[in-house]
């Protein structure tokens, strides 16, 4: 019983900064400003759905790529001497110290039409290309910003798998590629599943990410959001509306990489 | 004995980082026995069975199997199985699984596959157990799963690192057992590597005594325990009582102030020896006829015997000894000829 007690200030926490603010979300969502009930702001969210698509399609590729990159880089570092893992740990960390407004405009000052890049290119006459404002850019400062939370789940994940697993399953006959998706991956199910979380849902949602390398056109759902409630639209409902729906999505998503993650017996190594 | 040779290596060196592990290694491994590979640890024993396996790239020198050079072999080829030491089980598949992985990457048809893992998990009886997970058996059981995974696929030879070593006593005599059974009913080489010479003693067919990445002695547990090469092998097989000696002729040594006779020849005149003595060749007489007397200090009871130690001008003798004798007695202790053991001197290394 004691730890109940412990819990109650948790619990006090929860319902104030968590289960409360969902709740106000949902009012607005389903209210207009004086106070009835209405489901037009609900329906209105499907006009958005060309924005509503190409932010999950852009988070998507992002996190697919994320895992691409990260899934061998976590496995060396995984390897290598404790020494190693931490002083490579902390490299991935690093950029993280870093504001993350910082980072995201040093990468504009890179992609821009007199930035870095095209100032290279120039000198061997190539150019200017357009990278800045484009969905490439976006996809790229989502992967720059949140590559480390697909990183430290796998990497986390595997320093607890022997060499000797890997090394018996060569043993029994396995390849480098049977190695791979036979036990390397259904037994880092769990690091994928987090690592994809980790990074899917603060890509769907960003908003920051595409006003600076994505120009105007290419809206993101996270921008939608913050016009109606900061921006010229200010329509507070309807903002409401269009995250309790993004909310569900990812929810959806979310339900089914666990479900995943539960077959594949991930949750013996937790 | 069966003399055709399944596994040799010849001249193998492997260094770690600079280090050298083994130097110059020969060995010749006979079909269908059980041969150990015994030495304290670090002396090169298991990379001399990772060499076989495939998992060591020895620096220089060559792996042969069944008369077919396989440096270049990777694991994943070659007719080995090996039973890793912490088991190495893949805690993502059950029982069956784990024991079936080997066959499905070879492409056996389900119902092969299904047959030979009952007859597996019946040799190593964990019948029943097949939908189990990993973490819920027991060290010993899991050690079952690691053996059976590996003699499922049928190999020609059997590497076992040390696999015995995270059971309890009884457990481990219960397996010793087992696994030879096992070996001889199928038929296969078993190669295992140990630092417990009773364990090496128990199984083997052959014994490889090994110090420092090279090999000292192979022979029978019999010649290993009853004619050491050296002094290192004496005392890591079991106890012994080595003495600094000198030859005065053929069958006529001196040690502990005392002309000896013995039944070793051909030594050099003068030459300085190791003279073995096992505690259990040493029998306890009256003081005033022995050869060597000395002062019991301690008398420990070991079950079958009773283990003294017994102070003689500084030099400390361990008797195995059915009677025992208080501590404080003085005794004295005489030795037939033909358990006295005399070994060159092993050369003095780097």
């Amino acid at each position: 019983m004691k730890s109940k007690a412990a819990a109650f200030p948790y619990l006090v926490w929860m319902l104030i900064f968590i289960l409360v603010p969902l709740g106000l979300v949902a009012y607005y969502a389903v209210t207009t400003p004086d106070g009835t009930f209405t489901i037009d702001y609900i329906s209105q969210v499907g006009e958005y759905t060309p924005v509503l698509v190409r932010s999950v399609w852009l988070a998507f590729l992002a996190t697919v790529i994320c895992l691409v990159i990260a899934y061998p880089l976590a496995f060396i570092i995984s390897r290598h001497s404790g020494a190693g893992q931490r002083t490579m740990v902390m490299l991935i960390m690093l950029p993280m110290w870093m504001n993350f407004l910082l980072r995201t405009y040093a990468w504009m000052t890179i992609l821009e039409k007199n930035g870095l890049i095209n100032r290279f290119f120039a000198h061997f006459g190539l150019g200017p290309f357009e990278m800045i404002n484009t969905q490439g850019a976006v996809v790229l400062g989502m992967i720059y910003n949140y590559l480390p939370f697909m990183i430290l789940p796998l990497y986390s994940i595997m320093t607890k798998i022997p060499n000797s697993v890997i090394e018996a399953a060569q043993d029994l006959g396995a390849n480098a590629r049977k190695v791979l998706t036979k036990v390397l991956i259904p037994m880092t199910v769990p690091g994928i599943s987090t690592g994809v979380i980790m990074v899917f849902v603060p890509s769907v949602s960003t908003f920051i990410i595409s006003r600076m390398l994505g120009g105007g056109g290419n809206l993101l759902i996270g921008d939608l959001i913050d016009l109606q409630f900061l921006g010229n639209a200010y329509n507070p409902n309807l903002g409401a509306a269009i995250s309790l729906v993004l909310m569900v999505l990812i929810l959806l998503a979310m339900s089914i990489t666990n479900q995943f993650g539960d077959d594949e017996k991930g949750d013996l190594l937790k | 004995m069966k003399e055709s040779t399944i596994v040799s290596l010849r001249d193998i060196s492997v260094d770690f980082d600079g280090d050298p592990i083994l130097v110059g290694l020969d060995l010749d491994i006979r079909d269908k026995e059980f041969v150990t590979l015994l030495g304290p640890s670090g002396c090169g024993k298991t990379t001399t069975l990772r060499t076989i396996g495939g998992f060591v790239t020895p620096k220089s020198g060559d792996v042969f199997f069944d008369g077919v050079r396989i440096n270049d072999l990777p694991p994943y080829k070659r007719q080995v199985n090996t039973v890793f030491q912490r088991y190495a089980l893949f805690p993502h598949l059950n029982v069956f699984e784990n024991v079936e992985f080997g066959l499905k990457l070879k492409k056996l048809p389900e119902n092969e596959r299904k047959t030979r893992v009952w007859e597996m998990l019946d040799l190593v009886n964990l019948t029943g157990y097949d939908r189990r997970n990993i973490d819920q058996l027991s060290g010993g059981q899991q050690q079952r799963v690691a053996i059976a995974r590996a003699l499922v696929n049928h190999p020609r030879v059997l590497l076992l690192d040390e696999p015995l070593g995270a059971l309890d006593l009884k457990l481990r005599k219960e397996m010793q057992i087992e696994l030879k059974r096992m070996q001889q009913a199928l038929e296969i080489t078993f190669i295992y590597v140990t630092h417990d010479q009773e364990e090496a003693l128990t199984m083997s067919d052959t014994v490889v005594v090994m110090k420092d990445g090279d090999i000292l002695q192979v022979g029978t547990p019999q010649d290993i325990y009853n004619e050491p090469k050296n002094a290192f092998v004496a005392d890591f097989i079991g106890e012994s009582n080595i003495i600094d000696g000198v030859m005065h002729a053929d069958c006529l040594v001196e040690f502990a102030g005392q002309k000896f006779e013995c039944v070793d020849t051909g030594f050099g005149r003068l030459e300085r020896v190791d003279v073995v003595i096992r505690p259990e060749d040493i029998k306890v007489v009256s003081p005033e006829r022995a050869p060597i007397t000395g002062v019991v200090e301690s008398v420990i009871f070991k079950g079958v015997h009773f283990e003294m130690i017994v102070d003689a001008h500084g030099y400390k003798w361990m008797i195995h000894s059915t009677r025992s004798e208080q501590p404080g007695t003085f005794i004295g202790m005489e030795v037939d000829p033909f358990d006295i053991h005399i070994m060159h001197k092993m050369e003095v290394e780097g």
